[in-house]
């Protein structure tokens, strides 16, 4: 009385043709939604005439790096090479990335293994904080900042990322998982909190140290509201607020187009590159990020 | 025998002081407070207070949030409709369309399955400033414009419509882009969540007389992926909230044409950044942290496990 044909359809093994019905509905909208996407990597290799054609083509003819030249000869205009920008996104998003691991190991150890007295209530502030709107308190935020002298620096673009509730929540989930035995063994043979960490947690909890990683890369790496707020000094400022600044103002100028869509590009392509790379683990930590 | 082995290691741990505890939390917890905390602080307090960003904050009382209710027409006339129009349909449609797309991903082979699940992320990691650059261009005005073209190809427009600048459509706008990239660590939090359903517990059910599809989701899927569920609806709440800014992105102004895309994340900035009220741009962002907090409790009490725990 097994219902086989039913219930075992969920992650199934191979393709079956009772899954036409789902393709049917993935398929175009996979197409549209990946539309835009595709936009960029066409538009950025669009010579000068095919931007300005009439009727507009989606796809490029005669594709060419015009669009990466002209960015670069902008900027030598401006005095600030485009390397610049770049340097300043890819030094602060190391460090945010680098420093948010750290912190949130560390803490999500303290929190998922140890017993003291207010771990229930921190545990629940960072829940709460799961829900926390930074674009609401970009002035209080200021304020701060201004105070620990903390305005236009290189530091400027990093200290607000830091701190984040949900690397936190998903390396601590992660951890919890981990058996307690485990780690008495280990400490039984001498091992301090420190040792226990880098040999025994730091391995297991992989692919959650993996997955936070990119979303701190991405918090950083996306963000032009810290260089737009909290920075005065162009050549302080981080290339994801280089792209905003190509494309201000109401009316789109289409020479800006290919440039923008060039500069975009080169956001995008990290972020890419890194969540296909990485995102087997990335699931496999999610699986376990629920709020219970 | 038992007994004494059992009781001997646990007294002494508790009696230890553990110095590792404080040193491991006290990174997090330094910027947690300062960039988190402290600014939620900063603003309750500074709401109640007239402020100019230069001179010392003037306590005003209340007279902040009366104004917001009372006497700050653009905010009542558009900004409340128009936050609450886009997190209606942003929030839940996008929510439902997340774990729709999470679910039906799961029904088909690991392969496709993966690169179908990329496709759908990759919008919303592309962040806000490139997402602009997108669909600025695809919205575009003139007859250059990729919508224009095709509807004038079409016949349904006669002249190239002004999209970002016409007051009626930037708001329906604003929601397509921000479904097009609400895909994301909610949804494939939910996508994981649907795989890792013990297949066991589907084949139980239709023991126990489950019939179809359906009543499969309804009675085991949403069931079993509760905390699942839980994150994905928190994330898409802050998301929703969050990206409230995309009509100034788009437009390229603050406010936004006769209002027409401004929400509470822009009228924050318009007060705090542009006008330097900044007690009163305090104000509007209690009223909307309060907002999302109340909204946050709501589906906690949906989706809470209520057994053990």
């Amino acid at each position: 009385m097994r219902n086989r044909f039913q219930g075992t359809k969920i992650n199934p093994t191979r393709y079956d043709r009772s899954q036409i019905k789902f393709f049917a509905v993935l398929i175009p909208l996979a197409v549209v939604m990946g539309l835009p996407i595709v936009y960029i990597f066409v538009t950025a290799f669009k010579p000068t005439n095919e931007l300005f054609a009439y009727p507009p083509r989606f796809f490029v003819r005669r594709p060419t790096w015009g669009n990466f030249a002209q960015i670069q000869a902008v900027m030598e205009e401006s005095g600030i090479p485009m390397t610049r920008y770049l340097v300043n996104s890819l030094s602060s998003a190391l460090i945010v990335v680098v420093c948010t691991i750290l912190m949130s190991v560390s803490a999500g150890y303290v929190l998922a293994k140890k017993r003291f007295r207010v771990k229930k209530l921190l545990l629940e502030l960072n829940t709460v904080a799961l829900m926390f709107v930074p674009a609401a308190v970009k002035i209080p935020r200021y304020l701060i900042m201004e105070r620990l002298n903390l305005l236009d620096s290189f530091w400027s673009n990093i200290v607000p990322l830091l701190a984040m509730p949900v690397g936190l929540f998903l390396i601590k989930q992660f951890m919890d998982q981990i058996p307690d035995a485990l780690i008495e063994a280990a400490r039984m043979d001498g091992a301090n909190d420190f040792t226990i960490v880098r040999r025994i947690i730091v391995p297991i909890i992989q692919p959650a140290i993996v997955t936070v990683a990119i979303l701190a890369f991405q918090n950083s790496w996306n963000s032009a509201v810290e260089s737009t707020l909290y920075v005065d000094h162009d050549q302080l400022k981080t290339f994801a607020f280089y792209i905003t600044s190509l494309t201000s103002g109401s009316t789109t100028n289409v020479a800006a187009q290919g440039m923008a869509a060039a500069a975009s590009l080169v956001l995008f392509i990290p972020n890419l590159i890194i969540f296909i790379v990485m995102q087997s683990k990335v699931m496999n930590t999610l699986a376990h990020s629920g709020i219970k | 025998m038992s007994t004494i082995a059992k009781r001997e290691p646990r007294p002494r741990r508790r009696l230890r002081l553990d110095v590792s505890v404080p040193i491991m939390l006290a990174p997090f917890l330094f910027f947690f407070f300062v960039f988190i905390i402290l600014p939620i602080v900063i603003a309750v307090g500074l709401s109640f207070t007239s402020f100019n960003g230069v001179q010392t904050p003037e306590v005003n009382g209340l007279s902040n949030y009366v104004a917001l209710l009372t006497q700050d027409t653009e905010f009542l006339r558009y900004i409340l409709p128009n936050t609450l129009k886009f997190a209606m349909i942003v929030g839940p449609f996008g929510y439902l369309l997340q774990f729709l797309l999470a679910w039906v991903l799961a029904q088909i082979p690991k392969g496709s399955r993966t690169v179908l699940a990329l496709i759908f992320y990759s919008p919303s990691m592309t962040g806000s400033v490139v997402t602009a650059v997108i669909w600025k261009v695809i919205f575009t005005g003139d007859q250059n414009g990729y919508l224009n073209y095709i509807l004038e190809k079409l016949n349904i427009i006669q002249e190239p419509v002004q999209w970002l600048q016409n007051t009626s459509t930037i708001l329906p706008i604003m929601i397509i882009v921000t479904l097009w990239s609400s895909m994301g660590i909610g949804f494939l939090t939910m996508l994981s969540g649907v795989l890792n359903i013990d297949p066991e517990l589907y084949e139980a059910a239709y023991i126990d007389g489950i019939r179809n599809r359906f009543q499969e989701i309804v009675y085991i899927t949403i069931p079993s992926m509760k905390p699942q569920m839980l994150f994905g609806a928190v994330m898409a709440i802050v998301n929703t909230i969050t990206a409230g800014q995309i009509g100034v992105d788009l437009t390229g102004a603050n406010p936004t044409p006769g209002y027409s895309g401004s929400t509470m994340v822009t009228h924050i900035d318009d007060y705090g950044f542009l006008q330097y009220e900044m007690g009163y741009a305090n104000a509007i962002a209690v009223v909307l942290l309060i907002f999302v907090f109340i909204l946050s409790r709501v589906v906690n009490k949906f989706f809470a496990e209520r057994e053990e725990d």
